[in-house]
């Protein structure tokens, strides 16, 4: 435990946070935060609840700026990136509008949208993509279905396969399985590490469970205000928290540390 | 969003009776004032200032209010504005048949270039900002372009009941479409139905198109919710059946 933040600073970073600082209302939710997320990297960011993960992850997305520090994306300030097919983004949510009229497939369409060319009508490469995300997501038997009437856990692969449809270089991922069956989980877990090794994308999840990706993360980063944890899940194991088997340890770790 | 038609409908209100008084077409005040209200409206609900309830309920009474004290000192008095407050096919001019034929050219070419980008800002608006879509630009384009909507069927169906002709024809809609773009065609198809069948109810028995249309609208609301729901039940029973 207590190992310093080592990763941030590199170069080739996807990612990265320096001694990033923000208040909501006066009160610190991120105290010189230093992070990076390197292209390839399958990394866990995990945190009580309330521990400023989501903050983090909106200010590294440039949705948010920090009080102090800075941000990059792709080695540029968060708003100077133009190509935003390169970022998949999911954000923490329980589900999709129960009344939203649409199918699966016309959701995950509209992740081919980005800036520079939103007006613009889909062809076949972009239907070819689609098919490619919703075949990774195993519901290419479902692209038809209202997403109203999806469970859940469908609901959350259809979101992730929206992120996948642009091709994106990083996929970041917030609470994605959250109160998702373990049928779910399984196949959320097969679609992320099918993008890290095939595709060489770089993914962060942000959660306070680690189910059942545990044994396929590069790292894992814990944050508490500060980043209190920075290194391989197999550290965290030899300090006698458990990421994997017994799924309850983390989180009560994670309770007590809050 | 389903009581958007209807604040933008008092603020024409406001419009029509401010360019009665000033002498300028009624159309044009309208449409200025609501598409400058609508606009106001979705600032202040994005800034949080107000919740989008209570922006509408100011923007909503204050055009209602602002219409009346209007009205009452232009030389025509309040009888000028009927035509505008439950509509009036028999006053339509030539003028007002362009602008409704430029406003639904404008509409349609609009939706049919911003569609696609609308659609994932109402799927998700934090992950349209990543994606770098204009989310503030379309949003606010929308609250106008619903705006231009209103003032478009203000004249035939008139400022208090155009909100249901936005409503009705959408939500009959999403009863039997599964698709957005189904959604969009089928509602287009039932409110022109609506229109098309109002207006002869109220040229066979002397009726008020406005009331007629709406009245037109719902009933095929109505009939098609008792249809899914006697469809759902047939459903049900069969699924009960033992194999």
């Amino acid at each position: 435990m207590g190992l310093m933040p080592s990763s941030a600073g590199a170069p080739e970073s996807v990612l990265a946070a320096y001694g990033v600082t923000f208040s909501y209302d006066g009160v610190e939710v991120l105290h010189d935060v230093s992070f990076a997320l390197h292209p390839g990297e399958f990394v866990a960011l995990v945190g009580p609840n309330g521990s400023g993960k989501s903050t983090l992850v909106r200010i590294l997305l440039g949705l948010l700026s920090p009080d102090a520090g800075r941000a990059l994306l792709f080695g540029a300030p968060p708003h100077a990136l133009g190509e935003r097919s390169r970022i998949g983004y999911v954000p923490q949510r329980t589900s999709l509008s129960s009344d939203l009229p649409a199918t699966v497939e016309e959701v995950v369409r509209a992740g081919r949208l980005h800036r520079g060319q939103w007006w613009r009508s889909l062809g076949p490469s972009d239907t070819e993509a689609v098919d490619h995300a919703l075949g990774a997501v195993a519901l290419a038997d479902l692209r038809r279905r209202r997403v109203g009437d999806l469970s859940g856990g469908q609901q959350q692969r259809v979101l992730i396969a929206k992120a996948l449809a642009g091709n994106p270089d990083v996929l970041v991922l917030d609470e994605p399985i959250a109160g998702v069956d373990a049928e779910s989980q399984r196949l959320f877990r097969d679609s992320v590490v099918h993008l890290v090794h095939e595709h060489s994308a770089a993914v962060l999840l942000v959660s306070h469970e680690l189910g059942a990706v545990a044994d396929d993360l590069d790292r894992v980063v814990v944050l508490k205000r500060s980043i209190v944890f920075d290194g391989p899940g197999a550290d965290l194991v030899a300090a006698g928290v458990s990421l994997g088997v017994h799924r309850e340890d983390l989180p009560l770790w994670l309770e007590e540390l809050g | 969003m389903s009581l958007l038609g209807d604040g933008i409908g008092h603020l024409a209100f406001a419009g029509v009776a401010g360019g009665l008084l000033l002498g300028v077409w009624p159309v044009w005040s309208a449409l200025a004032v609501s598409v400058l209200g609508a606009v106001a409206m979705e600032r202040l609900r994005v800034r949080g200032h107000a919740t989008g309830d209570l922006a509408l309920a100011l923007f909503l009474y204050g055009g209602i209010a602002a219409a009346v004290v209007l009205a009452s000192r232009s030389d025509g008095g309040t009888a000028q504005v009927l035509p505008y407050l439950f509509g009036s096919i028999l006053t339509v001019t030539p003028g007002d048949v362009g602008i409704v034929a430029a406003t639904g050219a404008v509409i349609v070419t609009t939706i049919t270039v911003t569609g696609r980008a609308l659609f994932a800002v109402l799927v998700d608006e934090e992950s349209a900002r990543v994606a770098g879509l204009p989310v503030d630009a379309l949003n606010t384009m929308l609250v106008a372009l619903a705006a231009v909507t209103v003032v478009a069927a203000m004249r035939v169906v008139g400022v208090l009941l155009v909100a249901a002709l936005m409503v009705l024809p959408v939500a009959t809609a999403r009863l039997v479409a599964r698709s957005f773009r189904g959604t969009l065609v089928v509602g287009a198809v039932v409110g022109v139905a609506s229109v098309v069948a109002g207006l002869a109810a109220a040229r066979a028995w002397a009726l008020t198109p406005g009331g007629s249309i709406v009245l037109s609208a719902a009933a095929v609301f109505a009939f098609t919710v008792g249809v899914t729901v006697a469809i759902g039940g047939a459903r049900r029973a069969g699924t009960a059946l033992p194999r």
